[in-house]
């Protein structure tokens, strides 16, 4: 028999019907969607309504990130979900199976993870979209007298692009930290210490300590490109996301290094 | 055809597969046999390259699984009765596999109508019990319609229907010109379905025959016999070159010596026998036999480290 080989096409086509065919991955996009939305819009609206009272918001008035900082909470969906395609495998036993279908294990999860971080892309522009154009009805429809942003305006459209970018990255880092551990309370431990617990110990810590983590932290340094404007210690977004990114593809390199070895 | 080489796997301390090297033939049922512990699902997750070997090779047609340009299409495993995920539903697990080795469609629905789950297959797996769940992983290793099938102890946990299902199955695949490669613990589950066995204990080969050879080489046969003069009769088949024991009942056991030469003698020395009956080792019994004394033979034979198991 001279069969075609199994290319990276079947194997992704594959993994597509694996992420779709179970409700774990609906539902927690759902989260993430209403999360990151809702979040957006009350924080929008709230702000708004401050505005004339609260001298501190009119002064630092930023309608974009009002309506985009606050899917830095939706991003927890993305990572859950980025963990959970891969552990569920373990989890279930379901890696004896794929691994026998697809013995080269570095195409198996390379399928898997361009698969999720895609899905993770789409609906992280949808969200980050439904964001900003929500958040910044909520404004105009709260104070019609209150400054909004649109679309159009300088540097918007990258920063609600590059926050769809960014909530995909987040998923594949938490992909990469769960090839390495397995279990999907570990790596959501892990991933959760990278955005969230990490960054706030810095903060803690004397301005010359905190100061370069709270730049170069490559989560942090990803979160750039929620901004419209860089400070004098801030990486421009690119090169922040472009940080994350790298360091990402790091995790996924030593991931696979040892996905490769190991007993399955 | 499956070519192990020297093939040993440690876990750390632990020797589970040592040294083992054998061939299975195409076109056989062949039994891989050997006590709870034995290493036989080691030896069968190193095959489809879920586990690296520590030493040795293990080869499908001279090539290493993870080379195969289509795995499913070659060898069929069922290692693992619970081995896919529960929320997706039985269609879609094969669904997902076939796909992934570009295996038609159709050929989803054509082999859960082979293992009979046509009509739960839409259902969450999870919701499925043991015996669906073995068909299910049936069905999974039946799907690129492979020359090479593999089932790790595939009766497990089955009712007797599913049993004869399985049987039946197996001598199907073999007599449609297929190497099916079968593990169990119980020797008289082989008895019945294979033609040739690979016995193991510790790790270690015991055994690599046809089954009706390893059946009659490995159960030895002796003659009980009763008797109102024991003693006598005794001495008598000493005399002639028997080993005698008495069991606890008073019988004696007699080995070396056929039932009829034992009438014969009794019968010249005028000795009244109540009963003569020939006895022959279960098959259960003399696999026990042969596997206890591979564990005793580890034992004592694993002076490096001294961290035999006990
Ligand atoms: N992943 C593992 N880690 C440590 N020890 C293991 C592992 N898998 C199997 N073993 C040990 O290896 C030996 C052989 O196990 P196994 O291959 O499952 O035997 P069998 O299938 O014949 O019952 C046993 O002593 C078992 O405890
Ligand atoms: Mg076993």
């Amino acid at each position: 028999m001279t069969a075609k080989p199994y290319s990276f096409a079947n194997v992704a086509v594959s993994e597509w019907t694996k992420l779709r065919t179970v409700r774990s991955t609906f539902w927690t996009f759902v989260v993430g969607g209403v999360l990151g939305v809702g979040l957006s819009a009350l924080i929008s609206g709230v702000s708004a309504s401050h505005y004339y009272s609260d001298v501190v918001i009119r002064a630092t008035w930023d309608p974009v990130g009002r309506s985009i900082r606050p899917l830095l909470l939706a991003q927890l969906a993305f990572a859950v979900l980025g963990v959970l395609t891969v552990t569920a495998e373990y989890s279930t036993g379901m890696i004896r199976t794929s691994l026998a279908a697809v013995p080269k294990r570095t195409k198996m999860m390379a399928a898997k993870m361009t698969i999720s971080a895609l899905s993770s892309l789409v609906v992280g522009e949808v969200v980050a979209f439904a964001a900003f154009l929500v958040g910044q009805t909520m404004i105009h429809s709260v104070q019609p007298t209150v400054p909004y942003a649109t679309l159009g305006q300088h540097n918007v459209l990258r920063v609600v692009i590059g926050a769809g970018l960014y909530l995909a990255l987040v998923g594949l880092l938490a992909s990469g930290f769960a090839v390495l551990l397995r279990h999907a309370a570990a790596g959501i431990a892990v991933i959760v210490a990278m955005l969230f617990i990490i960054p706030g110990l810095a903060a803690a810590l004397p301005t010359s300590w905190s100061q370069p983590i709270e730049e170069y932290w490559p989560t942090n340094a990803g979160t750039e490109v929620y901004s419209l404007g860089h400070g004098a210690h801030a990486l421009s977004a690119w090169v922040g996301l472009g940080e994350m990114a790298l360091f990402t593809a790091v995790v996924i390199g030593v991931a696979l290094y040892v996905l490769e070895r190991r007993d399955a | 055809m499956i070519e192990a080489r020297n093939l040993t796997k440690s876990y750390g301390a632990t020797l589970a597969v040592d040294d083992l090297t054998f061939d299975v033939k195409p076109g056989t049922v062949t039994g891989f046999l050997g006590p709870n512990g034995a290493g036989k699902t080691t030896t069968m997750r190193m095959i489809v390259g879920l586990d690296r070997p520590s030493k040795g090779t293990v080869t499908i047609d001279g090539r290493r699984y993870r080379d195969l340009p289509v795995p499913l299409q070659e060898v069929g495993a069922l290692l693992d009765a619970k081995a896919f995920h529960g929320g997706r539903s039985g269609y879609n697990h094969l669904l997902c596999l076939a796909q992934a080795n570009g295996i038609p469609r159709r050929r989803v629905d054509e082999v859960l109508a082979i293992v009979g789950l046509d009509a739960a297959a839409k259902r969450r797996a999870k919701a499925f019990s043991l015996g669906m769940g073995q068909r299910l992983g049936i069905a999974a290793a039946l799907l690129g319609d492979p020359r090479i099938l593999i089932f790790d102890e595939p009766v497990n946990g089955l009712d007797p229907e599913g049993i004869a299902w399985v049987r039946r199955l197996m001598r199907d695949l073999a007599g449609a010109g297929r190497t099916v490669f079968v593990s169990s613990h119980l020797m008289s589950e082989m008895a019945l379905t294979a033609d040739h066995v690979i016995v193991i204990g510790r790790g270690r080969l015991i055994r690599d025959e046809s089954t009706a050879r390893f059946i009659d080489s490995s159960s030895t046969r002796s003659v009980l016999v009763r008797s109102p003069s024991t003693p006598r009769l005794n001495e008598l088949l000493i005399r002639e070159g028997a080993t005698v024991e008495t069991d606890p009942s008073g019988a004696l056991v007699v080995v070396g010596l056929d039932a009829a030469r034992v009438g014969e003698i009794a019968a010249q020395a005028g000795v009244v026998l109540h009963e003569l009956a020939p006895q022959r080792a279960s098959l259960e019994e003399a696999f026990m036999e042969l596997t206890s004394e591979s564990v005793e033979f580890h034992a004592t034979g694993s002076t490096n480290g001294g961290q035999g198991d006990r």
